[in-house]
């Protein structure tokens, strides 16, 4: 359906960040930080309203009729190569901008407070601007050529952000990590785009899903691979394996940023796009269980690595790696609605975890190691609190929490889906152990035992509003399950086939699971150090612990395979092996030249003689050859 | 006779330079500022005449011939349709940034150096517009003189080796060309003598003529694009040129290799096409991926810059071959786009030199905070180079590879590959420059206003091309289609000779055939 009342408003939600990101960009505030915070916060306080209220509009009227399509003027056109930057709403992509501008509007809240003494102030909140608005387009775009435009976009970004502080070179190394491994996903979408464009001649994101099925029957090759190229696209952006390598180091960042870009919206881009291309996956079976197995392999080795790291933000970088891991086997067994509930949830509790320990690092003067940290919950209560809240959610604590909900429901759709399997979820109830025990393990070791530093004091409305609040929704979230997954099935179509099973006896097994995980790293932190001690320090669990703190040796291997050998053979031939050719040419001419110059003597005799000899060669060729 | 204006201008401004630098060097810059002032307002109302017509005939602008050599069919010929203007819009601005660019930068025979960089620039003109084959090697010889003169005289250290170098590639491939034209105009038989472009269009060729004849004009082009091997004169003269020729030399000479083959090459021999546009795709990969890597070794920064041109014409070599619409229009604008973001970085690596007297990178990095305008604006010279979206070279870059994709899959992955490579390079260049802790006393006067304004003008440029190319698209769109429909119809005569018992010589002749699968009358 074109137009409605609310189709204007639809693209100031976008443009609104876009423009906040031009003034600032073009000096707006370059002598105010009070301007900069007007515009970089006020812009997108604006969208978030407007979000709001279509978010009202849209379930007061029957979501099914009220996707609105706006065209907003072609961007080129080149025979029937004709993109435009249209916006599309329906549920999915309207859950997406909620969380977008609601959690993104928090996050700035926050950093007007945590970046205030920054001499970049303007200059982030220019890039946090651009970011938020590139994801809106991202999420609103109804082709694929403009949802490329907002995908590249916040990975330029999250680039840029990674690299805020520029001054320290490894910063600035993990930026371009982070860009270039998004980037390889980012090729083999474009390539996808080539293939789809060239089979329908439309890159009309309603258009594709309505015509695939039917051109192409279910495992067509050319099906499997333009789910195969967008799965790419999706993985590294998701980083999920095998290009999962670049979120960990992305916490060179500012937190704010690590809350706002890789844990609540970009990082889930690869599970949008699956979800809003779910058309495309239904055609290809073995790209769809590709996802699941993806999702669930890179659940547990994240889960397994977040459980050793030392550093902070690692660990919750490699939660949002394991949990967008549980996003994507949702993907693979068909739950859609699963997966973009879970992002739900999981972009408000994994935000405000961030934004906890953002407030802990900076009481510590950027302190990271979790093992100087320790006995904060008296000094840092409101940090403490809102921590063990967001905790709770993403460890599923039963019956309250936004993250069980969500969680749950995944579970339950890999056990009863036709693409489901015990495997898939028996790989999830292990995570879900795993999950437990890796952030209570972080709670205890933070909050709890002996106070090994006094913390500054850091606080203000500015920071606790924004926790408060968030903390708020990891819990309410979970409460909206109901409305909210009838809600995405008019976008998304429900599990086909289902076989059905007991959801409470499934619940039961999982909520004990999660629950014995808190238990036992209570058990180890409290009962137990001196056995844990003693254990990580034999020689077996020492090199488990290396390899999982390692992320699995990931970044070894690739750089092994990949970095080496392209620098290697780039060092070598930085002369230019072609220029060696033309440099032998000219010094064989030279050289021809050097030989020739000896025969001009300046002699009489020598030419007369020269003369001489070429007549009687002459003639003795006349002679042999009449 | 406004054809002939856009010559004429430059050449008399520059004349004009010459003579005014021998009174006082600021007058020979404001007089070579205004030549190319006065050359982008024609353009400008050429294009908006261009846009009210509407019509988009090919050669919309014909300048009556005047002879030049009668006896062999040689006149004065110029004309220009879409394509033509684009590229003089291209020229056009890319002059006055190079003479904005170079008004500190040069000190020494200020005259004399305008006066060769408005002939530069009217030897591009006249490529550009020249309708007549004998004109077109006139004016494609005219750029390389005074450009050799550029780099010879007011380059860097290695100059003099890069100019001969650059001298004695062109002019060799230059000759091939040469050859390739008397060619073609020979095997015009039964004719009068002519070198005129549209009556050579009509030529007809055996199979093992044209493309004989056609690597002969391709020679000259490959090297000017310059296509992988041919290239290695490219880093050498970009690097040790002075930061105006630098500009012009990536900017537009490399440009006139690729309008020569979309003029030229494709047109004239459509049907060699079949032979060669898979072997010239497959060069465009090599050349994107190749450049790529060898730009990232660099570490002179505009050596790296000269690598990732290498690297960019590739996708343009890729887009003239490929041999549809979308590939051929994306050629189009990745020239254009190039020609801007390129431009920029040379002018952006001019003023780093100026400032810091070195362009080694290893001597470079925390530039950012001392030069923060610098660093954003290469900024986005280093995306637009790395092909984001919303710049520019991105739309070149998706054209050339959806278009491709549809002739060949395996040249549009790539290509595509060539996008992670080309982000290695760009990434490595700002962390090299601007990323990292300020080297011990390093700080950099931040740019100017007249630097901002021309960095900042041409980074405009390409956030518009980025967003909104369809005018360019537009203007050069009924280029393109002629072109198809040339290449289109070749191919059916093609196969229509596969079919055919005889090639039917005309409408009422009796049409007597039969079809491969049997089925005699």
């Amino acid at each position: 359906m074109k137009g409605g009342p609310w189709a204007g408003l639809l693209m100031f939600i976008p443009a609104l960040p876009l423009l906040g990101f031009l003034l600032l960009a073009l000096g707006v505030g370059r002598r105010s930080r009070w301007l900069v915070t007007a515009v970089g916060v006020g812009s997108v306080a604006l969208s978030a309203l407007l979000a709001t209220e279509l978010g009202l509009l849209f379930g007061y009227l029957n979501p099914a009729r009220a996707n609105v399509d706006v065209d907003w003027g072609s961007w080129l056109s080149v025979g029937d190569f004709r993109p435009t930057f249209g916006l599309y709403l329906d549920a999915l992509s309207l859950a997406m901008v909620l969380v977008i501008t609601v959690i993104g509007l928090l996050i700035l809240v926050y950093s007007s407070r945590y970046m205030a003494e920054d001499p970049g102030y303007r200059r982030f909140f220019a890039y946090m601007n651009l970011f938020v608005g590139s994801m809106l387009v991202l999420v609103l775009a109804d082709n694929l050529l403009a949802l490329y435009l907002g995908w590249e976009g916040v990975g330029l970004c999250s680039y840029l952000l990674i690299g805020f502080w520029y001054q320290d070179p490894a910063n600035s190394r993990a930026a371009i990590k982070a860009f270039l491994v998004t980037r390889v996903g980012d090729a083999a979408l474009a390539v996808g785009i080539a293939l789809l464009f060239t089979q329908f001649h439309t890159l009309q994101i309603s258009e594709l899903l309505r015509r695939a099925p039917e051109v192409w029957p279910v495992g067509a090759p050319l099906a499997v691979a333009a789910a195969a190229l967008l799965l790419a696209g999706a993985v590294a952006k998701s980083a999920q394996l095998p290009l999962q390598t670049w979120l960990p180091d992305a916490m060179a960042g500012p937190t704010p940023v690590s809350a706002l870009i890789h844990a609540a919206t970009m990082v889930t881009a690869g599970v949008y796009l699956i979800a809003r291309m779910h058309a495309l996956f239904l055609l290809a079976p073995t790209v769809l269980a590709l996802v699941a197995v993806i999702g669930a392999v890179t659940l547990l080795l994240a889960g397994c690595a977040a459980l050793v790291q030392r550093d902070l933000k690692r660990v919750l970088a490699y939660s949002t790696m394991s949990q967008v891991g549980y996003m994507f086997v949702a993907l693979g067994v068909g739950a859609w609605g699963a997966a973009i509930f879970h992002l739900v949830t999981h972009a408000c509790f994994k935000s405000l975890l961030f934004l906890a320990a953002g407030v802990v690092i900076a009481s510590l003067g950027e302190e990271r190691d979790l093992f100087r940290m320790g006995g904060l919950r008296r000094s840092l209560p409101v940090a403490f609190g809102t921590f063990v809240v967001g905790g709770l959610s993403l460890a599923a604590f039963p019956l309250i929490t936004a993250g069980y909900f969500s969680k749950d429901l995944i579970l339950y759709s890999a056990w009863t889906s036709p693409q489901g399997s015990v495997w898939l979820w028996g790989a999830g109830v292990v995570g879900a152990l795993l999950t437990s025990l890796y952030i209570f393990r972080v709670i205890f070791l933070v909050f709890f035992g002996a106070q090994k530093r006094q913390p500054e004091r850091v606080g203000g409305l500015a920071l606790e509003v924004p926790l408060l609040i968030l903390a708020a929704l990891a819990v309410a979230a979970g409460w909206a399950k109901g409305p909210l997954t009838a809600w995405l099935a008019t976008a998304l179509p429900p599990v086909a086939g289902a076989t059905p099973a007991s959801e409470m006896g499934l619940s039961a097994i999982a909520t004990v699971v999660s629950l014995a995980g808190m238990a036992l790293a209570a058990l180890l932190y409290f009962r137990l150090p001196a056995r844990v001690a003693l254990w990580a320090q034999s020689s077996g669990p020492e090199v488990v612990r290396r390899l999982w703190r390692a992320g699995w040796g990931f970044d070894w291997l690739y750089d092994r395979v990949f970095v080496r050998p392209v620098v290697w053979l780039a060092r070598v031939n930085r002369g230019d092996v072609f220029d060696d050719g033309f440099r032998a040419a000219a010094e064989a001419v030279e050289l021809a030249s050097r030989i020739l110059r000896r025969t001009q003597t300046g002699r009489l005799r020598w030419y007369a003689a020269g003369v001489a000899l070429g007549a009687i060669l002459l003639v003795a060729l006349m002679v042999v050859r009449p | 006779m406004i054809l002939a204006w856009l010559i004429l201008i430059p050449l008399a401004t520059g004349l004009l330079a010459g003579a005014a630098g021998m009174w006082r060097p600021l007058s020979a810059r404001l007089v070579a500022l205004a030549g190319c002032v006065a050359q982008l307002l024609l353009v400008v109302a050429l294009w908006g005449q261009a846009v009210s017509v509407g019509a988009h005939e090919t050669w919309r602008l014909e300048l009556t011939d005047v002879p030049w050599i009668p006896e062999l069919g040689i006149s004065f010929r110029l004309s220009a349709d879409g394509l033509s203007l684009v590229l003089l819009a291209l020229t056009a601005v890319l002059g006055l940034a190079a003479v904005l660019a170079s008004w500190r930068e040069i000190q020494q025979r200020v005259g004399f150096f305008h006066f060769q960089v408005m002939l530069v620039l009217a030897g591009v003109t006249g490529v550009f517009l020249a309708a007549d084959l004998f004109l077109f090697y006139f004016f494609w010889e005219l750029m390389l003189v005074p450009m050799y003169f550029l780099i010879d005289l007011w380059g860097h250290e290695r100059r003099h080796r890069a100019a001969v170098k650059f001298f004695l590639f062109t002019q060799l491939s230059g000759l091939l060309m040469l050859v390739g034209i008397l060619g073609l105009v020979f095997a015009n038989q039964g004719h009068e003598r002519t070198f005129s472009y549209q009556d050579l269009l009509a030529v007809q060729l055996a199979p093992a003529g044209a493309l004989a004849l056609m690597l002969g004009f391709w020679a000259a082009f490959a090297v000017k694009l310059p296509v992988v091997p041919f290239h290695t004169w490219l880093p050498d003269a970009h690097t040790e040129a002075p930061t105006a020729g630098s500009v012009l030399l990536a900017g537009l000479l490399l440009k006139t290799g690729a309008y020569g083959m979309i003029r030229f090459c494709l047109p004239l021999f459509p049907q060699t096409l079949d032979w060669a546009a898979p072997v010239f795709m497959a060069l465009g990969v090599v050349g994107i991926i190749y450049g790529a890597v060898l730009a990232f070794a660099q570490t002179d920064f505009k050596r790296l810059i000269a690598y990732t041109s290498i690297s960019h014409m590739g996708f343009v070599l890729i887009g003239v071959y490929a041999g549809n619409e979308i590939a051929l229009t994306g050629a189009i604008v990745q020239m254009i786009c190039h020609g801007l973001s390129t431009g920029g970085l040379f002018i952006l690596a001019g003023a780093l030199q100026e400032r810091l007297g070195t362009r080694d990178l290893g001597r470079m990095g925390g530039l950012w905070s001392s030069a923060p305008r610098a660093g954003a604006l290469a900024m986005v010279l280093a995306m637009a180079s790395l092909g984001l979206p919303g710049l520019g070279n991105f739309v070149g870059e998706i054209l050339v590879i959806v278009g491709a994709y549809a002739v060949s899959p395996g040249v549009a992955v790539g290509a595509a590959v060539g996008l992670v490579f080309a982000t290695v390079y760009a990434l490595w260049m700002m962390h090299r420059v601007f990323f990292g802790r300020p080297r011990e006393g390093l700080r950099l006067r931040d740019l100017g206003q007249r630097e901002v304004a021309v960095l900042g003008a041409l980074v405009a440029l390409l956030v518009i091309l980025g967003l909104h190319p369809q005018p360019v698209i537009d203007m050069t769109q009924s280029t393109v289609s002629a072109i198809q429909s040339r290449i289109g119809a070749a191919q059916v005569d093609a196969e229509r000779e596969l079919f055919y018992e005889q090639p039917p010589n005309g409408m009422d002749s009796g049409i007597k055939w039969r079809s491969r699968w049997g089925d005699r009358p």
